[in-house]
């Protein structure tokens, strides 16, 4: 895809995930959904090898949603890129369906792994990641996970081993937004530090706008330094596009009423057409 | 298949469960490209020290971080690998419970995970390292299999069953270096399938791990005084051998279980909780470590403390089989 296509999916994926909020009629994680709509389009629009009709494919590069709660995108986004059917895209958040507020695995539907265990997903990825290396294949895991979840001490346990095992087809795209549920990222986790903290660790650590999607595709492409894992901390804004949302923590997990509905899709269309 | 000769028997019992158990992995390794065994930082004590050297390409040491163990074990899986991962049962199960839970239970990730030391093992090194509550935590998660072998022979018939069955498992060992044998021969094993050890008319003893030895003996010690024990080695704690168990509801009104584990959640919960729902229910005397933080010593010690060794099996299980006869007679009368 070009980048004017990958704009025009990024738009579509954030016009998905209103509507799949409203329709959930409940409270969705909205805003760490729209900051990593790039993140995802940039991913499965442009970087990732997988066949859209062959879910099973084995040469597939592999997807982790660490940050599980990111679903809202995620599923938007395996929808436009036609992995996810409208109709099964019509049952999230609905009683017993297997599309709900975090990923449960489902190769069918192209989701790798099953989350919302915050800190989980990087050590899960990085056994993968070994795997691949050790039958001599070569594709890449990405593992995206949040600001907020970079709490967890399991993730350093993860980088540790990481590095140790030079797993340079392991990728980690950090979806720094600042905000976690109960206010900013705590414990050194600005987009800096969390940089700086990889880096410590062994990793190659680079720091990009994670809504600028021709300077993160650069990043995803780039030939990867030898034996050194990849974390590309993505500076994003939490609620990104749509204005009463951006930065505003209330919509970290909120429910979309058909007022803000209206008031948001004509803010993206107007962005669309600006 | 291993072939098992006496002499293997004896050099296994000797060398003790954790060693034999990366005797048993390093077989399995050459003979199955697809096995790989990781620790968090106890490779020697698991006895891999030989695996590590031979085939540095099949043993990976995650660091002290078991957490990442499991998860790292699970990415494996995930890609067809065969991983068994161990270290310290309280380790293991409850450091990286929810990594279980999440990998092995949810995801139904094919881990080989591997308790070292369990029960009353680890001795002078404390509780810290006793594995008292990892059967209770790893049975209520959906899905994972629960071996507990009886001896060293039985550690090698579980790591190779273990590696055959595509799903989830824990595999606990027990019990120490001259541990004591149990089978003197190659013997037919089945996952989930416990094995009647010796015939007995007047009540059952239902034993797992390293009590089997120790229910064999009691049992023999209480046919001294005209008594006559059935006794059964439950290897899988889950999933539970329903069909002896009811066998055993039908044939027996009184049984004990003997593990060495908590009280709480263990072998004998499971078969109380088994003989709650069935028309036929024997009493059931649960027999195991008590709801507290005992004392430290060596092995021996420790189960003289706690009760668990023959002689004192022996009294226990007479004296509550006892006091169940009496209560039915007095029931009876009344």
């Amino acid at each position: 895809m070009t980048d004017a296509q990958l704009t025009s999916m990024a738009l579509g994926i954030r016009k998905k995930i209103l509507v799949m909020s409203l329709r959930s009629d409940s409270a969705s994680h909205l805003g760490g959904g729209l900051s990593l709509v790039e993140i995802l389009t940039c991913l499965y629009g442009k970087v990732m090898n997988y066949k859209r009709d062959d879910p099973f494919w084995i040469s597939r590069d592999r997807f982790i949603l660490s940050k599980g709660h990111g679903v809202l995108a995620y599923f938007a986004a395996l929808n436009y890129v036609g992995m996810i059917s409208d109709n099964a895209l019509n049952t999230f958040m609905k009683d017993g369906s297997s599309l709900i507020a975090h990923p449960i695995l489902n190769l069918e539907l192209g989701i790798e792994s099953s989350n919302g265990s915050l800190g989980q997903g990087l050590s899960f990825g990085a056994g993968m990641a070994k795997a691949v290396k050790m039958k001599n294949s070569n594709q890449s895991v990405f593992v995206l996970m949040g600001d907020g979840e970079c709490n967890e001490g399991s993730v350093w346990e993860a980088a540790q081993v990481s590095a140790q095992l030079a797993l340079d087809n392991l990728i980690t795209i950090i979806d720094a937004n600042g905000l976690q549920s109960d206010g900013e990222v705590a414990n050194g986790g600005n987009p800096e530090q969390l940089k700086a903290k990889f880096q410590s660790f062994g990793w190659n650590s680079v720091l990009v706008d994670g809504h600028d999607i021709s300077a993160l595709s650069r990043e995803l492409t780039k030939p990867r330094k030898p034996n050194q894992p990849l974390c590309i901390v993505a500076r994003t804004t939490k609620g990104k596009g749509v204005s009463f949302m951006e930065n505003n923590n209330a919509w970290h997990h909120a429910r979309l009423t058909k007022t803000n509905f209206d008031l948001a899709m004509t803010e993206l269309s107007q962005l669309a057409h600006g | 298949m291993v072939r098992i000769t006496s002499e293997q028997i004896a050099l296994w019992s000797k060398i003790g469960p954790r060693a034999v158990y990366g005797l048993a992995v390093q077989q399995l390794v050459e003979k199955n490209d697809l096995v790989i065994a990781l620790s968090a930082d106890l490779g020697n004590s698991s006895g891999l020290d030989r695996l590590k050297k031979s085939r540095p390409d099949r043993f990976i040491n995650v660091g002290i971080a078991e957490q990442s163990l499991i998860g790292f074990s699970a990415g494996l899986a995930n890609e067809g690998f065969i991983p068994f991962a161990s270290t310290f049962a309280p380790f293991a199960t409850m450091r990286a419970a929810e990594q279980i839970r999440m990998n092995l239970g949810y995801m139904e990730m094919n881990v080989k995970v591997v308790g070292l030391g369990s029960g009353l093992a680890m001795g002078f090194l404390g509780n810290s390292h006793y594995g008292l509550e990892d059967i209770a935590i790893m049975r209520t998660i959906p899905g994972i299999t629960i071996l507990s072998p009886a001896d060293c022979t039985e550690v090698v018939k579980c790591v190779q069953y273990a590696s055959e069955l595509c799903g989830p498992t824990y595999l606990r060992l027990t019990g120490v270096p001259d541990n004591p044998i149990v089978y003197t021969e190659d013997y037919e094993f089945e996952i989930g399938r416990a094995i009647s050890m010796c015939e007995g008319d007047d009540l059952a003893i239902i034993a797992t791990g390293s009590m089997v030895s120790h229910a064999l003996n009691a049992s023999k010690i209480m046919s001294n005084f005209g008594m006559s024990v059935k006794v059964y080695n439950f290897h899988t704690i889950k999933p539970l051998d329903e069909v002896t168990l009811s066998e055993i509801g039908k044939n027996f009104t009184f049984i004990a279980t003997i593990e060495e584990h908590s009280v709480i959640g263990g072998l004998g919960t499971s078969v109380a909780q088994f003989y709650s729902t069935q028309p036929d229910r024997p009493n059931v005397s649960i027999i195991g470590l008590p709801d507290n933080f005992g004392p430290t010593g060596n092995y021996q010690f420790l189960l003289n403390y706690h009760e668990l060794q023959a002689e004192q099996l022996a009294v226990r299980i007479m004296d509550s089989y006892r006091k169940s006869q009496n209560l039915v007679e007095n029931l009876d009368k009344s």
